[in-house]
Parts: C-alpha cells; structure tokens; sequence
C-alpha cells in the first residue's frame, strides 16, 4: 500500500499564553491526506490553540510544525499553508467583515488571484452548494446565527481548499442546518479534514477517527 | 452613530444613486474646496441652491436630511453666538455693553451657509453610496492603499464597538442595572467602557487573522469592477460646470 502522505506534522509542540500555565507540552501529532479527524476534549483542553499554531496565528514556545514536508516557522513560510488549509473559525462574527455577502465569500479567491469571472463562478457555485442561493446581496451583520455560521463554512469553502479545519461547526445550530452540514462534507470525499466539536452525534457521520485532547495530550480514542 | 452604520442613505435608485461613486467624490472634493475658499455671498448663496438640488434629485426623506442638518447647526449656533460679538467692525447694535458687528453677522451668515451646503453635497453625493463602495473607488482614484484600507477598517470597527456595547449594555440591563448619580454607576460604566475596548481589541485581531486564513496579504480586490458609463461622464461634467459657473459668473 502507498504510505499516506503527512499533512500536519507537529513534533515536540510546546505553547504557553503569556504568564499562564503550558497549554500543552512536547505534543505529538500526525495528520493525513484523506483522514477526517473529530477533535473532542474539555473546554480550555488548547483545541482552538492547536489549530491556531497550525495555521501560524501563534507562535510555538517550543518544537517543530512541519506542514506539506516543510518545516513552518516564519510568516512568509505560512501564507502558503493558508492558501492549502482552510480554517473556520469558531465565531462567525470573526469571519465575516464585508458588507455584504457576495463580497466576503469572494475576498478569498481575490486574495489567491483568481480572475474575476472565475470568482464569480465560484461564488455562484459555493452559494448553490451550501444552500444559500438568493443571499448574495444579503448583509452580512444582518443575518440570523445559522445563516452567519452557513456563510462563513461558505466564506472558507471559496478558497477551493482540499484540507479544512473546522472550529465547533455545529454549536448552537438547529438540526436541520446540522444535517445539511452533514451532507455537505460527506458529498466531498476528496476532503480531509479535523472538526473540533462537542457533538458526538456529529462526529460519528462525519469522521472517520475522533482524537481526544485532555491535560496537554492528544490521544486516539 | 446608528445612523451613520446603517448607512440609510446608500439605498434607493435615483441618479445619483446610480452614478459612478468615483465621480461623485470628485464633484464632492471639487465643491468643498471652492466652497471652502469663497467669500461673497452671491455664488454662496447659488452653491447652497445646487446643494439642495442635488438633494431633490437623490430623492432622500427630507425629514431624515433635516434631522443631519441638526447635528451640523448645533456647531453653527455656537458661532451665532459667538462670532458678532467678538469680530471687529461697524457696531450696528449695542446690547449691554456688547456690540454686535455688521462683519461678525456677516461671517457667521457665510459659515453657516458654508457648512450645510457642503453637508448637503455630501449627503446627496456621498451618503448615496454604501461605504465599501466608496473605498473601492477611493482605490481606483489612486488613494495610497494604507489610506484607503485604515478608513475601510475604521469604519467597520466602528460597527463591531457599536454591537459591543449594545450587548454589554443589555448584559447590565437584565441584571437590573438602573444608571443614577452614585458611584456604583460611574464604576460601572467605567467596566463598561474598558471592557468593551478590551473586547474590540480582541475582536479586531481575530477578524485581521480570519483575514489572513483567507489570503489577506494586505491588498483589497474589488469583485465588482465600476462601468464608467455615459450618463456618469454627463452628470459629472454637468455638476462641474455648474459649480464652477456659480464662482466664475455670480
């Protein structure tokens, strides 16, 4: 069998806040094309932290990212894992500044250089996968929690990234939006992917193996 | 400030509404400067009528329009007040022992005229465009983007420490929060305050690393182009040549 391809490689990670305690210390973790990754743990176990590091928003105390083969440290060694891994971040309010939705969903592909007919495709196309045909010209500050939550999964899935991290998708989201997240990821199989989530229902449909993050460990269950 | 977030004005489909938001900043800029610099009452009193002209074919709810001119005349009032009692010159009235001037009511006559013309200008030019849009045509003016994308972002923070504070305000409301003149009040505004500074802080550097998750390298691209069509080439000639006629033949 062909060895999977490594796409996360943390080694020795360390990482404290400033004058507060290690997050984590001298973590180990591997993360491969193709896996879809559930990541549970308590709150304030560092699952935000890790994804944080991963995408270079911080900085590690201590250890080595490697990501695609390649050790990451500086900014410049960064934009380009930003431009392969997508990162939904846990409040949608973070997510979306453009006035309008058109515009924030195509602020991605702009920054990759996509022309601008190409960008408009996309925009119809992620609209019409995600279920929010008709919400172009919507406000973005204007929009319900679910509807803010499906625009920024919308806002990510733009960037036409292989590898995505998502950040508690589901909280606080009715089952219906739940279900159509489901399908979302599971009509991809080309995805890979790790999910920080509380929903254990959630998970077992999505993912493939659930890590759990406890005390500075990470630990398959 | 809602006012100023909702951006009331930007939606409707009048002329202005419609034309080209480079043009109308340049017509704005161009009004102000020679509204700025002129001083006889003639062409002034002409710029004020264009002004509300314009106000008329932006097709805005004059109440609303009122409410602006408000704010602005609030500033006027002070110079009302001030300026024809201190400006030298022929005393026309003695009140007390004050006189009032014929230069200083003449002063203050032009400055309030000055004022709300511009107001008005900016309103039915300005107003009539929503925030990004302008941005994007401050970029295609050639705006250093430093520039362009601090007012971007001004404005937009402005919008989150707006929604900051509405929600920590209701946090005191439901817990039976009444603000008197006691201490209690004043320390609680002051949490208030600085938590919701904290907060914007916080919130702006999650918003700026969502940007760079997304490809942000410091440059804002425009996913709609502008058309610089016909009637916007006509309707900004036609502004122009009105502005500058009301100086050059009043």
């Amino acid at each position: 069998m062909k060895e999977k391809e490594v796409i996360v490689k943390l080694i020795d990670l360390s990482f404290a806040y400033p004058y507060r305690d290690y997050v984590f210390k001298k973590l180990n973790f591997n993360f491969y094309r193709g896996e879809r990754v559930g990541l549970v743990g308590p709150n304030g176990s560092g699952k935000t932290t890790l994804f944080q590091l991963i995408m270079g928003l911080l900085k590690p105390n201590g250890g080595k990212i490697e990501i695609f083969g390649k050790e990451r440290r500086t900014e410049d060694d960064f934009i380009e894992v930003r431009e392969k891994i997508g990162l939904l971040f846990q409040d949608p309010d973070d997510q979306l500044f453009s006035p309008t939705v058109a515009e924030d969903i195509a602020f991605g592909p702009l920054n990759l250089r996509k022309s601008h007919q190409d960008t408009k495709k996309i925009l119809k196309d992620t609209l019409e996968i995600l279920g929010l045909s008709n919400f172009e010209d919507r406000i973005t500050y204007n929009l319900s929690y679910g509807e803010k939550r499906l625009v920024s999964m919308a806002t990510v899935w733009a960037m036409q990234q292989k590898i995505l991290l998502l950040d508690e998708p589901v909280t606080w989201l009715d089952e219906k939006t739940i279900a159509q997240m489901i399908q979302i990821l599971n009509n991809n199989p080309c995805l890979s992917y790790i999910i920080i989530s509380h929903d254990k229902k959630f998970l077992k449909k999505t993912t493939n193996c659930i890590y759990l993050m406890d005390n500075g460990n990470i630990n398959k269950i | 400030m809602a006012n100023l977030i909702k951006e009331k004005f930007s939606e409707g489909d009048s002329f202005l509404h419609k034309l080209d938001p480079r043009v109308k900043i340049v017509v704005a800029l161009l009004f102000s400067a020679i509204v700025a610099v002129t001083d006889r009452s003639t062409p002034l009193l002409g710029d004020l009528l264009f002004a509300v002209g314009l106000i008329i074919i932006a097709k805005l709810k004059i109440r609303e329009v009122i409410l602006r001119l408000l704010v602005v005349n609030s500033f006027t009032l002070l110079l009302w007040i001030m300026l024809p009692f201190t400006f030298s010159g022929e005393k026309i009235y003695i009140l007390n022992s004050l006189g009032v001037s014929r230069e200083g009511i003449k002063y203050a006559f032009l400055l309030t005229i000055k004022s709300n013309s511009i107001i008005l200008v900016g309103i039915a030019l300005l107003s009539t465009s929503s925030i990004y849009n302008l941005v994007h045509a401050l970029r295609h003016l050639y705006l250093p983007d430093k520039l362009v994308q601090l007012s971007f972002f001004s404005y937009r923070y402005l919008h989150t420490i707006h929604s900051e504070y509405i929600r920590l305000n209701n946090a005191l409301k439901v817990r039976g929060f009444k603000s008197q003149t006691n201490f209690h009040t004043y320390k609680t505004y002051a949490y208030l305050i600085g938590m919701m500074l904290v907060r914007s802080y916080d919130r702006s550097k999650r918003v700026y690393n969502a940007m760079l998750c997304r490809g942000f390298k410091g440059k804002f691209w425009t996913l709609n182009h502008f058309s610089f069509k016909k009637s916007d080439l006509v309707g900004g000639i036609v502004m122009i040549s009105c502005i500058v006629g009301l100086v050059l033949f009043l």
